[in-house]
């Protein structure tokens, strides 16, 4: 299994980095045009929830992220430096009040877009989001 | 590219043309500014064509709630037209297609505003 990792700012810029180092790697396994764009989806929402409500920009604090093939897959790793938080905290964005709210979709999206999603504390801090998806399956 | 969104009437209805991405950052920015802009003004009749959007991220669809929920207030309509398949698979998976009216053909979405 072939691992990149990579330790970024807390930028949007950052962002976009990690989403086309992840569907480079994506692409080199054969992922096609639809599972490309979900996995996009995917990445950029995690590194902006790190970026943003994690790190909160913070300059010292710094974006994790481990991107590896298999032939059958694809595994990303997006930790920040935060505070962490509790999933049980995050209103449920498909209930009728909350649908008018303007945030908090973000994880409704990773969940949708890859096969295997889980978010846990990290150590010593911040939150690790680890997403898997399935070349067998998204074919 | 961010997005770019320029607007012309159709009767009394404003359409907004939007073309690119419409992601946090400027994109959304721009897109929330437009719609506030419109809406104080006086326009309450606002259909939005996502044709030509190449990508929405869930801060691009926190504007259009935003947008809608501001026109609203404002005593007014805020439809949409012309989604892709993954605009709309995005609509379907946050269950938003309850709350926006959604047309694929522009003279059918400017009737729906009388």
């Amino acid at each position: 299994m072939a691992e990149r990792r990579m330790l970024l700012d807390s930028t949007l810029d950052s962002v976009e980095v990690a989403e086309k180092a992840v569907l480079q790697a994506a692409e080199d396994i054969g992922f096609g045009e639809d599972e490309l764009h979900q996995l996009g989806m995917a990445v950029r929402e995690s590194m902006v929830n790190a970026v943003v409500h994690g790190n909160r920009y913070n300059a010292r604090k710094k974006v994790h992220v481990s991107i590896a093939q298999a032939p059958d897959r694809l595994t990303i790793v997006i930790a920040d430096e935060g505070d962490g938080f509790e999933l049980t905290d995050i209103p449920d964005p498909l209930a009728d009040e909350n649908l008018l709210r303007q945030s908090g979709r973000g994880l409704l999206l990773m969940r949708a877009f890859v096969d295997e999603f889980q978010v846990r504390r990290g150590e010593p801090t911040g939150t690790e989001v680890r997403m898997v998806k399935y070349l067998a399956k998204a074919s | 590219m961010s997005v770019k969104l320029t607007t012309r009437q159709v009767g009394d209805v404003t359409v907004i043309d939007a073309t690119g991405r419409i992601t946090l950052g400027e994109g959304a920015s721009t897109f929330r500014d437009m719609i506030r802009d419109l809406a104080t003004k006086g326009n309450k009749k606002l259909l939005v064509n996502l044709g030509d959007v190449s990508y929405i991220d869930s801060s691009g669809i926190g504007e259009m709630v935003s947008g809608f929920t501001t026109v609203t207030n404002h005593g007014g309509q805020l439809k949409l037209l012309s989604l892709s398949k993954r605009v709309k698979d995005l609509l379907q998976i946050t269950k938003l297609y309850t709350v926006f009216e959604v047309f694929d053909d522009e003279a059918s979405a400017v009737r729906s505003f009388a």
